[in-house]
């Protein structure tokens, strides 16, 4: 059977990884080929790459990092952040990236992702959404989770699938950096509306709280940053222990 | 000489990357010559059937291929591996290479179970059901990578391997004299696709 995937996320900005909590306070951790190799090593079904940088000389040295990743790890790369255009989807696809998420990039123009789902098929777009809680709505939020779209994130889904997205990365902004748990009323919600794989980020602090993610059937991958690059959470160590729990695991 | 069969689809980095990876000399080409002159074949491959025949009709390669695919291993990835069969139903119907007796069809026309998800994509363990060198570096039940919405079927006595979703057997690895065919991406199986992308070389 299809396996549960566990996903490592590298915020990379000036060529090394960060991780901020409340997507504030940005905190360096490490050398991001030197962090794919290991969590390679440890078992990670996939890697997930978000350049979180300005400068057009930082995304050259993004693309230098992610080339050099996919010369020597051979599991699938998603990679994020800053794209907006076809010519984005082809700079980092040329250069190993197996999909390329959307964020920020498709609220400013829904197009990109019909338009990328037509050239590279669906499997290589991934819509990612930064979701919070406003007057009893799931709101869909830009800008690395700073500004209130005013959007129904649910609606949005649904239309990005309509369109074209593969998969969907469901960020909480209401759960991220607490480390109590995924937010497991929006990811029910959201598996409720689409039948593309979701793969659930933020709020992730221990194992339980994997084991407790994947009993619910419509969520395919847990994806978490911190606790994983501050190895409060070993990979390995967690896919075993899921498995015991009944969850089907590559190990 | 491995040559990867260059015809305008595809992502051929990471299988570029992976055979150098392992060591082994391997090139993208689209010229008949380096095909005639390689020891093995990649057929890769993405997107949809159709579109993908008409490419690779276009390069003019296809005779080529039949030809050397009678003299040298051979190895269709994903829809490499199904451009392999007789034909596909992939918005509508296309003749295939015809290689391998089968026929390509969507999965969520064989699925009962509704709920799941179509393509059927990530880590997916791999039944061994009958030996082969292809097999020498691998164990049963390890797990390979998947990313589809159509898979083959009717081909039974060229499957090797096969993953189960949900009722469906999916055929995972099909083999007819020398041609071989994997519907998972090896160069994105990580090891144990690695292991395999290596047999395939020592074949």
């Amino acid at each position: 059977m299809l396996a549960k995937r566990i996903i490592p996320c590298l915020d990379v900005k000036d060529g090394r990884v960060v991780k901020g909590t409340n997507f504030e306070g940005l905190r360096d951790m490490a050398d991001p080929v030197e962090m794919a190799r290991f969590y390679n090593e440890s078992g990670a079904d996939e890697l997930v790459f978000y350049d979180i940088t300005a400068s057009a000389e930082g995304r050259n040295l993004f693309t230098d990092i992610l080339r050099q990743v996919a010369s020597e790890i051979f599991i699938p790369l998603t990679v994020g952040g800053g794209i907006r255009t076809l010519e984005d989807f082809d700079r980092v696809l040329k250069c190993g990236a197996d999909k390329v998420s959307v964020n920020s990039g498709a609220i400013a123009d829904p197009a990109i992702i019909g338009a990328a789902a037509k050239k590279y098929g669906d499997q290589c777009v991934v819509l990612s959404m930064d979701v919070k809680r406003v007057d009893g709505q799931f709101r869909l939020f830009a800008k690395g989770g700073r500004e209130d779209t005013g959007i129904d994130a649910m609606e949005w889904a649904v239309r990005g699938v309509a369109d074209g997205a593969g998969e969907i990365v469901l960020n909480s902004i209401d759960t991220d950096g607490v480390k109590q748990g995924f937010d497991l009323e929006m990811l029910d919600a959201l598996a409720a509306r689409v039948s593309v794989p979701i793969i659930a980020s933020g709020g992730a602090g221990k194992m339980e709280d994997f084991a407790q993610l994947f009993t619910h059937p419509g969520i395919d991958a847990g994806l978490a940053a911190s606790i994983f690059h501050t190895r409060q959470v070993e990979i390995r160590e967690l896919k075993r222990y899921l498995r015991t729990r009944g969850v089907e695991m590559r190990i | 000489m491995i040559a990867i069969v260059d015809y305008g689809v595809g992502n051929l980095f990471s299988l570029l990357s992976s055979l150098k990876a392992l060591g082994l000399e391997a090139e993208v080409t689209g010229d008949a010559g380096r095909l005639r002159a390689a020891d093995r074949i990649i057929l890769p491959g993405v997107g949809a059937f159709g579109d993908a025949r008409a490419k690779l009709d276009a390069t003019g390669l296809v005779p080529v291929i039949q030809e050397e695919a009678e003299k040298k291993p051979l190895l269709g990835i994903c829809l490499g591996m199904q451009l392999l069969f007789d034909k596909s139903f992939e918005y509508g119907e296309h003749p295939g290479l015809g290689l391998v007796p089968g026929q390509v069809v969507d999965l969520r026309r064989d699925l009962t179970d509704k709920t799941l998800k179509v393509p059927h994509m990530g880590w997916n363990s791999l039944q061994i059901l009958k030996d082969d060198p292809l097999f020498r570096h691998v164990r049963d039940g390890e797990y390979v990578y998947y990313v589809h919405s159509f898979y083959a079927r009717d081909c039974a006595a060229s499957t090797l391997a096969a993953s189960q979703y949900g009722n469906v057997a999916v055929t995972g690895v099909v083999r007819r004299g020398n041609v071989y065919g994997t519907q998972f991406h090896p160069e994105k199986s990580g090891d144990t696709g690695l292991r395999l992308l290596r047999a395939f070389a020592e074949l």
